[in-house]
């Protein structure tokens, strides 16, 4: 298959498994390329593409914007607090005039879930979803399955444990998606408020206890308590969430096996995550952020299609 | 193989052509110093391992670098086709800055490859001086100005037809066929 089965990346959930071993090999060439002296190619260079973020971002929209630049693709960026979307215009008034100025892709975060299949119902672009509000996180879960995928080869039975904050975290859904296409088991651990009432019809099982989770698991996706999306208290404290569900190194080394540790970003240090953790040679969180750039390079690379 | 195909270059004529060129470049290169070799992915680089391997039997002492470059991502026609091009892999362990690069195709032919090769050889470095090697120079379709400094053979076909290079190790056989396309 040298095709992918949809014409926007919305999210994992709308991918085939052989899709996301295409963005993956795909990827293997584009990290050979920005490890090289010269780390830039020109396929893209007669596209434009708009990176629209109505939500913050730092990691994925630098992500986003290196490996369009990497392609040679010609970029305009956007940012809803500096931008007429305070003055009450509209998601589609928006993007319908950045594309009137012949933007071929189109990357948008958004904090509402679902914003980006609306987009590309109505408008006429490739659309790449960067995170839309609590549901999907594609690139994301791409990159973390690719890390994954290089360190284990093979996924198939491997056990990943996600813990936090499921419930808010599109990262976690997204995750879940991805993981089951390349054949690993996953399993999801955090305060039961803070995990969704319909995880099971997912085929993923609660674990309560963060010891037991973390016995069970070859790799463990610590996840942030993600304050801004919580309008209501729903455990008691961070500091007992602390207690309960942060991974410190005292915890690590008591497990009977080495595991893996994976952090999509941004760490709040000291709550989910010990920095001891965080920056021992059992993490893999910076080959995440690498491997951001290569996997973000397949997908626009494989989504750009055909000229006009 | 059907009754319209013709050989251009059988078994025997095949390996008469690779020892001449190797010949040739050692007549032209002697040492070898500060040179390489570059294939260009996925069929050209059969034909620079076999140069390179022939090289060493001539003379054992050579110490001659050999790379494999993939040029999707510097082509030319991105986005004209219907499916994106799937890339091969690139495997240059030194930097050409600075020397003398052979770069080997198996077939010439409107020389658009041999552009896209260029540009993304210059990834490397900037190198000294660059040579174009081929098996099959197919003439009367160049759409760019690049032209071989070796030659193993030069062919007279008209555009329907396409030249395939077949090697042993993948192919059963080393030979060079013409064909018409159904």
């Amino acid at each position: 298959m040298s095709k992918l089965s949809t014409k926007h990346l919305l999210g994992i959930k709308y991918l085939q498994k052989e899709d996301v071993n295409l963005i993956f090999e795909t990827a293997d060439h584009f990290k050979q390329v920005i490890n090289r002296p010269i780390k830039k190619v020109p396929s893209l260079r007669d596209i434009t593409i708009a990176n629209l973020f109505f939500e913050n971002s730092t990691r994925t929209k630098l992500s986003f914007e290196l490996a369009e630049k990497r392609l040679s693709a010609d970029v305009i960026n956007f940012a809803s607090s500096s931008s007429s979307v305070t003055k009450g215009e509209t998601l589609i008034d928006t993007v319908n005039n950045i594309l009137s100025m012949k933007v071929d892709m189109v990357v948008m975060r958004h904090p509402n879930p679902g914003a980006a299949y609306f987009l590309s119902q109505h408008v006429d672009a490739k659309i790449i979803n960067a995170g839309d509000g609590a549901h999907e996180h594609p690139t994301q879960a791409l990159l973390d399955g690719y890390s994954m995928r290089e360190k284990y080869k093979d996924l198939t039975g491997k056990n990943i444990i996600i813990v936090g904050d499921i419930t808010h975290s599109r990262v976690a859904l997204s995750n879940i998606f991805c993981l089951q296409k390349m054949g690993a088991n996953v399993k999801v651990c955090g305060p039961l408020t803070l995990i969704p009432k319909y995880i099971n019809s997912l085929g993923v099982e609660v674990i309560s206890n963060l010891k037991e989770a973390l016995e069970w698991c070859d790799i463990a996706m610590m996840l942030r308590i993600q304050l801004e999306r919580q309008d209501t208290k729903f455990f008691p404290s961070i500091r007992e969430y602390t207690q309960q569900y942060g991974l410190n190194k005292e915890l690590l080394d008591s497990l009977s096996k080495k595991i893996t540790i994976m952090h999509p970003g941004p760490i709040n240090r000291g709550v989910e995550i010990t920095s001891d953790v965080a920056d021992s040679n059992q993490s893999i969180i910076l080959n995440q952020v690498e491997n951001g750039v290569a996997i973000r390079m397949a997908v626009l690379y494989l989504l750009a299609g055909r000229v006009d | 193989m059907q009754s319209s195909d013709r050989i251009i270059l059988d078994p025997k004529q095949f390996e008469l052509t690779i020892k001449r060129l190797s010949h040739q470049l050692i007549e032209n290169y002697g040492d070898f110093k500060d040179t390489v070799i570059i294939g260009l992915q996925p069929r050209g680089y059969f034909l620079a391992e076999r140069i390179h391997q022939e090289l060493i039997k001539i003379d054992t002492q050579l110490d001659i670098k050999l790379g494999s470059l993939d040029v999707t991502f510097y082509r030319d026609d991105f986005r004209r086709q219907d499916t994106p091009i799937i890339p091969n892999k690139t495997e240059i362990n030194f930097i050409i800055e600075d020397k003398k690069v052979i770069l080997i195709d198996d077939v010439l032919f409107t020389g658009r490859t041999i552009r896209s090769g260029l540009d993304a050889m210059l990834a490397f470095g900037r190198p000294k001086t660059v040579e174009l090697l081929v098996l099959i120079n197919r003439r009367y379709k160049r759409d760019l100005p690049i032209q071989a400094d070796y030659i193993g053979k030069n062919v007279h076909s008209i555009v329907s037809e396409r030249v395939k290079v077949n090697w042993k190790n993948i192919d059963k056989e080393d030979k060079v066929i013409l064909y018409t396309p159904e």
